[in-house]
């Protein structure tokens, strides 16, 4: 497949065309289901993809902002969404590039793609999964390094919220209650699943960074299920 | 003073929420803090925010606006704006804490009351004490608090930063910038050496050819490996420290003539920034909780005064085993005290005590590193259970990240201390 490097401009060209632009038109698809790999910790895509930290991303293009029923978006998202700002070419481009520069208070804990060729080869990629709900294809599964070993007995672990408000004291010291961030990301509203994989893949030190490792290093399972029960519902 | 009168404005912002408490306030257990940074303003937080108006909490601090000691480094290379350093207690009072400006001055153990310097007394069932530190008279021979502001030690937050910021500002070209490092123990192991990092990045950018010398009685210091490191990378031939093996344990100082005498040889400077020897803040020594060190004893599961056991002494001023003094481990005990405090005047549940610690210092832009432990309370002391320190030879992309998250950290733990 052919790199292109499209630019603003020509984004906006192919846009006036209408929404039936393809994902060859974009970039290198092949390409951006690579760079998915950093977003698949957090993000679904393709046939049966469900929100999980993140929204799932099928059909995000003609897609208003924070429109997923059910999930818990971050007041600035869905405030974005209320003032009509819909997902297209620009939009997310913009937000790729910098997501909290179009979406002040985002919850996405990413800092932004700052080459305009990778973000023309995610949007090639993702393009392809906002086709017809019934041509939406399977996605490649990404086999993530970082991922635990982790018994189903351990995931079907009953968190105790109220033990879990307890120990979140001293996650609070860094990760903020209200879901702000700014160098440490907020960790509220995450599936209980999302969490208690994300503490044990930094428990079995599969994740890197040493103070989570050592965090997580001293929370037994059942702690680690009653923290993700907790900030699993906080929402200020 | 009225004391009636300062406690009503404390809470007037939760004038209508109050109301009702208020007139409760009589028959609910009586909790008091002294001192309002990160050990005293976590501790009226998190049992005003837990006990959900079950008692009656008062937080005793003479700032209305509270500066924090922890970023003032950043403040003095010039990263963050002074004011960015400032915190209100509006959001505490909003919350039912009844806040209180005035200074502590006596505690009476047996009557259960805390005497204010306005004369007033307020009475409590439990006490906290996180009062930070004061200074050790005559541990720098020549200087003394009266001398503070020719030699400043910029080691509480608020005006000193400011001071020795124009201090530094004011020097000559290729003058001498000089820090009297303190012994152990003291507030903040990496912070004198953040300083001297902060420095540098400022007088290499406004004075290159000034010199900083370091005068320290330790042979050796917090991260100093990567101290070291950075400080030949960035700021070479800029920094000398004298150690004890050459004399930097024998020092006296001369604000007048703006001296500093180590071990008989006389050095002419032009900043001089004094960090003398630290014990517990004034409060604790007058309450009779300090030892012959000049810290307050705690038990390590609740962080309770061993001489008295509804006191509880939290941060800098505690002599608790492992934990370093910082504002990051103040935090960490004042929630274990919180919620013993709930648990005896409320019998709400009790977990089993946890702290950690973690200390971020930037050694120049985008270069910033961190060391941190996590503890557990043992039989006779709070004990260290595991630990981290960043690697020297470390990538920029690393470090910076390092940096970004402690910025990120400055605004949890003080959202988690004010609210």
């Amino acid at each position: 497949m052919a790199r292109r490097s499209p630019t603003l401009a020509s984004f906006a060209l192919v846009l006036a065309a209408g929404a039936a632009i393809a994902a060859e038109d974009i970039g290198d698809a092949d390409r951006g289901a690579e760079l998915f790999y950093d977003c698949a910790g957090c993000h679904e895509v393709g046939a049966g993809a469900v929100n999980r930290v993140g929204p799932h991303l099928n059909g995000i293009f003609g897609r208003r902002a924070g429109a997923i029923e059910g999930y818990p978006y971050s007041k600035a998202m869905a405030r974005a969404g209320a003032d009509g700002m819909e997902w297209h070419l620009d939009t997310l481009d913009a937000y790729l590039e910098n997501p909290k520069a179009l979406v002040s208070r985002t919850r996405m804990n990413f800092d932004g793609l700052p080459e305009a060729q990778d973000r023309a080869d995610m949007l090639a990629y993702l393009r392809i999964f906002s086709a017809n709900p019934r041509d939406i294809p399977e996605a490649e599964p990404t086999a993530r390094a970082d991922l635990p070993d982790l018994d189903p007995a351990i995931l079907a672990i009953e968190g105790d919220p109220e033990y879990g408000e307890y120990l979140s004291s001293e996650c609070t010291t860094c990760h903020q209650r209200d879901g702000g961030d700014g160098g440490i990301p907020g960790i509220i509203l995450w599936p209980a699943e999302d969490f208690v994989v994300a503490m044990h893949a930094y428990k079995q030190k599969k994740r890197p960074h040493p103070v989570m490792q050592m965090m997580a290093a001293r929370l037994s399972d059942e702690e680690i299920a009653a923290l993700a029960a907790y900030f699993a519902t906080l929402n200020p | 003073m009225d004391l009636n009168r300062r406690l009503f404005l404390g809470a007037a912002t939760a004038a209508a929420t109050l109301t009702a408490p208020m007139l409760r306030a009589q028959d609910r257990p009586k909790v008091v803090v002294i001192g309002g940074g990160a050990g005293g303003a976590t501790a009226a937080h998190y049992i005003a925010k837990d006990s959900e108006g079950a008692i009656d909490v008062t937080l005793v601090e003479p700032s209305r606006t509270y500066h924090t000691c922890f970023f003032s480094n950043l403040y003095l290379g010039g990263f963050v704006p002074a004011e960015s350093l400032g915190h209100s207690y509006g959001k505490l009072a909003g919350m039912g804490v009844n806040v209180v400006h005035d200074w502590a001055v006596g505690v009476d153990r047996d009557a259960k009351t805390v005497t204010l310097a306005g004369g007033g007394q307020l009475p409590y069932d439990k006490l906290i004490i996180s009062p930070g530190i004061d200074f050790v008279e005559g541990s720098v021979p020549g200087w003394s608090l009266a001398t503070q502001t020719m030699m400043p030690h910029a080691y509480k937050g608020g005006t000193q930063a400011e001071l020795l910021k124009a201090q530094i500002a004011a020097m000559p070209e290729g003058g001498t910038y000089a820090m009297v490092a303190p012994p152990n123990p003291y507030r903040c192991p990496p912070g004198p050496y953040e300083r001297i990092s902060m420095v540098a990045h400022h007088l290499t950018q406004s004075n290159p050819t000034a010199k900083i010398l370091i005068v320290d009685p330790k042979e050796k210091f917090s991260k100093q490996g990567l101290f070291e490191e950075g400080w030949a990378k960035h700021y070479g031939g800029m920094i000398d420290r004298i150690g004890p093996d050459f004399g930097g344990d024998v020092v006296e100082v001369r604000p007048g003539e703006m001296e500093i005498v180590i071990d008989g040889e006389v050095e002419k400077v032009d900043v001089a920034n004094v960090i003398p020897a630290m014990k517990a803040g004034r409060i604790a020594e007058l309450a009779g909780l300090t030892n012959d060190a000049g810290w307050a004893p705690v038990t390590p599961d609740t962080m309770q005064s061993r001489e008295d056991a509804d006191i509880h002494v939290l941060g800098d001023a505690s002599q608790q085993g492992d934990m370093p003094k910082s504002g990051f481990s103040a935090n960490s005990q004042a929630k274990v005290a919180a919620m013993a405090v709930r648990g005896e005047l409320t019998g709400s549940k009790v977990f089993p005590a946890r702290y950690s610690n973690t200390c971020w210092s930037l050694i120049a832009t985008d270069d910033g590193v961190k060391v941190g432990a996590s503890y557990q309370p043992t039989d006779d002391k709070i004990s260290k259970v595991d630990g981290f320190i960043s690697q020297t030879g470390e990538d920029a992309a690393l470090r910076k990240a390092t940096y970004e998250e402690s910025l990120g950290w400055y605004q949890g733990i003080t959202s988690d201390m004010f609210g």
